[in-house]
């Protein structure tokens, strides 16, 4: 029998390891989409866990949204990769610093 | 072991394996298919809970379409590897101290009493009568039915946000404009020309 907290170790795992992800590829504007691709995942499988060892579907409900909003986000920052693409030739994150923030 | 046990611990495995290898790997397209496989033993480890709509909603969804979004993307942009690899390994130290602390202290919380198996058991599995989709479904549609308009919402908004993002007009470009095509009138085409008529003479006559 699998206790609780080997899924939740399992997520935690996964979201150190996509935070690990943010800090190494800091250049590349795919590769930390793709990070919070996996940091939500890292998520959504505490969702799932807890929904069934605690008997409430509300979980997996939530884990349904979360998912729904991580699509429209990476297709989003999709298109804003492509435009600044076309416009800067490069998605290094050190050549975007036109706002001066 | 039973089946289920042996299936997360492989399963978790490999999706551990394929996140570690999507941040170190150093081609971005091999990078997005191992990300593909994490999302691929994510959704087996979902089935190990009892939640299959969910499972197959993530592989319909992530590697049927973001994920071949994601590749389009990857390959359509022709990327200079070198430059975006600089420094790749300055920041691990740090990066990895931090990861590493985080990790420790989440098992430490995790591995409490209140998550143990004695605290909290693994409830009896459904039967095969039981349906995961009819069940989230009554939820969804009842309970959580506003949320779920407002959801809809959120993907026409992203539809529309990408489209508008993209879309570029080429002014050099020769295309058909239908409206002018239909509304055009007689006099835009046709000219009539009167001239007085004349008889042409030859000449060995």
């Amino acid at each position: 029998m699998i206790p609780l907290s080997h899924y939740l170790i399992l997520g935690a795992i996964m979201f150190s390891l996509s935070v690990v992800g943010i800090f190494l590829n800091r250049k590349n504007v795919v590769i930390l989409l793709m990070a919070i691709e996996l940091l939500l995942l890292a998520v959504n499988i505490n969702f799932v866990a807890f929904s069934h060892y605690l008997q409430d579907p509300a979980g997996q409900v939530f884990v349904f949204f979360i998912l729904t909003v991580a699509a429209a986000e990476s297709a989003i920052g999709l298109a804003i990769l492509i435009v600044l693409f076309r416009n800067r030739r490069s998605i290094n994150v050190e050549d975007l610093g036109s706002l001066k923030g | 072991m039973t089946f289920t046990q042996i299936a997360f611990y492989f399963f978790g495995a490999v999706m551990v394996f394929a996140a570690s290898m999507v941040i170190t790997i150093r081609n971005p397209v091999k990078s997005a298919l191992f990300l593909v496989l994490a999302f691929f033993s994510a959704a087996c480890v979902w089935i190990t809970l009892e939640a299959e709509f969910l499972a197959i909603v993530l592989v319909l969804v992530y590697v049927g379409a973001v994920m071949v979004l994601f590749l389009f993307v990857v390959m359509m942009l022709d990327i200079n590897l070198a430059r975006l690899r600089e420094g790749f390994g300055e920041y691990l130290p740090i990066g990895g101290l931090v990861a590493v602390l985080m990790m420790i202290e989440m098992t430490v919380v995790l591995s409490a009493d209140d998550f143990s198996a004695g605290n909290l058991p693994r409830p009896e599995g459904h039967g095969p009568e039981y349906s995961n989709t009819r069940e989230l479904g009554a939820l969804l549609y009842t309970f959580y039915v506003y949320p779920f308009q407002i959801a809809a919402i959120i993907l026409l908004v992203a539809i529309i946000a990408a489209i508008a993002l993209t879309l570029r007009k080429r002014p050099d470009t020769k295309y058909q404009d239908p409206h002018r095509q239909v509304s055009v009138k007689k006099e835009d085409r046709l000219r009539i020309v009167k001239m007085s008529a004349a008889v042409r003479r030859r000449e060995n006559q």
